[in-house]
């Protein structure tokens, strides 16, 4: 029981990640009704639990590397940070993403168990947000440039356009949803993998890891927030902020699925480095900043006309003051969490007394 | 299934066209046979354009309970139907004008039946047009404009060769006044269905623009 206590502020950032990202995958497709909301929902939780749980171990592993977390009160803490930050910038209407929040939150932990940092997955973290609404702008222009000349020539019927869109939405989006588990449950469950207790099950013949069992918690706890609140997010998506065609809308969650794959995908990562080409880091980026950026690709490909670009320096801000802020809120609550409810957060080295003998006989040897 | 719905739907829309095309050609010849006497002609062409605008009108009213049940092309939807709708109107005025001249039965001076016959010419072709690029509409958005421009034109000659009618009507010295009032109402009534064309022309031109992707 006290573990899904711990677990929960995991969950909690879960189902935030689930109400607010699965409309970046959906929202323009249920707010302009091409698809019904059930629809997207019961697609968009298979395919995120299917993500999170078959290739959710690639951005893991690099949160891991920057910080391993490991005490379940201070990773309960840690997550939890993360959440209140997102919480909290959400309602100054700050631009805000999990996974920069997680990362200054994993800082925060370091320099309060006094580790060092390791700077070079940081450095490959914070390119990677830079790197992936740029790339996912490129996807975007890409492939508008190759779905105007194939409707050119192809000369589809408006109404069979629109029965191939809807098909197109729906895979695009099974797609979309299994790339953003695959990247970002790193974010919801990665400072829980080395201190959560789960034992391995064997299922006829398959073996569930108990780093799976994690990420299928977290799944759920994104799939929960899909069903419980991602609607209204979605419709405003779909109608509000930006006005997209359905086929552009299509061709933005493409581009932002392939961008989130492509950072989330060991496979991919193996086969590049087997051919001796640069692998991609696996590092959990913002989906909503990607698609902002797949969003950006089709206002270029119109011209570049009413582009804002005040949003794009707004969300430049948010890599700097968003892991900032975690950063802060972790330090201070973990040292709350510790002297006040006098849990421990850092499993501090255990120091054992050489005997007497074994002194004598390595003292002379330095 | 989709597939299957889709197809029936992509028919019964090339039937609607198909529908306008016609009520074009059959109007044609029903005020050729009213000009050239052929009563008996000119009343079954009445029927039959009588027939299109009901098929028409049946046809219409189907995909677009289709379009809102099955919410089918949502983004396009609306303006799917008032093109429909304006469409419709064309037929409606020229069935109009046939019944017309079947009801009041103007008659019609030898000299003035050239420029009626030349005013009815151009309105259907300005028809034709518009049933163009209805059709690329659907399929072809690039070359929509290739057709409305023609549109256009053909609505600008009907308009003239219009002006020209009434103006010769009117300086006859041979007709009554309520006569030539009688003929300009004809001249004017067929003039408005390339007017109507004009309209589903303009709303075109602007759809057109949001359908592109």
């Amino acid at each position: 029981m006290l573990i899904l206590l711990f677990l929960s502020s995991g969950l909690f950032l879960g189902w935030s990640l689930g109400a607010n990202d699965a409309s970046n995958i959906f929202g323009t497709a249920v707010g302009t009704k091409m698809v019904k909301f059930y629809t997207a929902a019961i697609v968009a939780s298979i395919f995120v639990v299917l993500g999170a749980v078959v290739s959710g171990a690639g951005t893991t592993h690099t949160l891991g590397k920057l910080g391993a977390v490991n005490m379940i009160a201070g990773a309960f803490m840690v997550a939890l940070a993360a959440a209140v930050t997102v919480f909290w910038m959400t309602k100054l209407s700050l631009p805000v993403s999990t996974s920069q929040a997680i990362v200054g939150a994993i800082v925060g932990w370091n320099l309060f168990a006094g580790k060092e940092t390791d700077i070079h997955a940081l450095t490959k973290i914070a390119s990677t947000w830079v790197m992936s609404p740029i790339l996912a702008a490129a996807f975007s222009l890409l492939f508008f440039i190759i779905f105007k000349k194939i409707l050119e020539k192809w000369k589809i019927h408006i109404f069979r356009l629109d029965a191939y869109t809807r098909i197109g939405l729906i895979v695009v989006g099974a797609f979309g949803a299994y790339s953003l588990g695959a990247n970002n449950i790193g974010n919801v469950m990665g400072v829980f993998v080395s201190v959560a207790p789960f034992a391995n099950i064997d299922l006829f013949g398959f073996t569930f890891s108990g780093v799976e069992q994690l990420f299928l918690l977290g799944g759920l706890a994104i799939a929960v927030g899909i069903f419980t609140y991602s609607k209204r997010v979605m419709l405003t998506v779909g109608e509000g902020v930006v006005k997209l065609t359905p086929q552009s809308a299509l061709i933005v969650v493409l581009s932002q699925s392939i961008v989130l794959f492509l950072f989330a995908s060991k496979g991919l990562e193996t086969w590049l480095l087997s051919h001796n080409l640069p692998a991609i880091p696996l590092v959990p980026v913002s989906s909503s900043q990607v698609v902002i950026g797949s969003v950006l690709g089709i206002g270029l490909a119109h011209g570049g006309r009413g582009i804002r670009f005040r949003v794009l320096g707004k969300i430049a801000s948010g890599w700097i003051t968003t892991p900032i802020i975690a950063a802060v809120i972790s330090f201070i609550s973990l040292f709350f969490l510790q002297n006040v409810f006098a849990q421990q957060v850092v499993k501090t080295a255990q120091h054992t007394e050489i005997e007497q003998p074994i002194q004598t006989e390595i003292i002379p040897h330095g | 299934m989709i597939f299957k719905n889709t197809k029936a739907l992509e028919l019964q829309m090339d039937s609607f066209l198909d529908k306008i095309s016609e009520s074009g050609l059959v109007f044609r010849r029903g005020v050729k046979n009213y000009l050239n006497n052929e009563f008996a002609d000119f009343e079954r062409h009445l029927e039959q354009i009588r027939g299109l605008e009901h098929e028409a009108d049946e046809l219409r009213k189907n995909i677009e309970t289709r379009l809102y049940t099955k919410t089918l092309v949502p983004e396009s939807r609306g303006d799917i139907l008032a093109l429909m709708e304006t469409s419709d109107d064309v037929i409606d005025r020229a069935t109009d004008t046939l019944s017309e001249l079947s009801i009041e039965r103007p008659r019609i001076p030898e000299e003035f039946i050239p420029g009626y016959l030349e005013l009815a010419k151009s309105v259907v072709k300005s028809m034709e047009e518009m049933v163009k690029a209805l059709r690329a509409f659907m399929r072809d958005p690039l070359n929509v404009r290739n057709y409305l421009h023609k549109v256009y034109h053909f609505e600008k000659e009907s308009d003239r060769l219009a002006e020209d009618l009434k103006r010769n009507i009117f300086s006859s010295t041979e007709l009554e006044l309520s006569q030539k009032i009688h003929l300009r109402y004809f001249a004017l009534h067929i003039d408005t269905i390339a007017d109507r064309a004009e309209d589903v022309a303009d709303r075109l031109a602007i759809y057109t623009i949001k359908r592109s992707i």
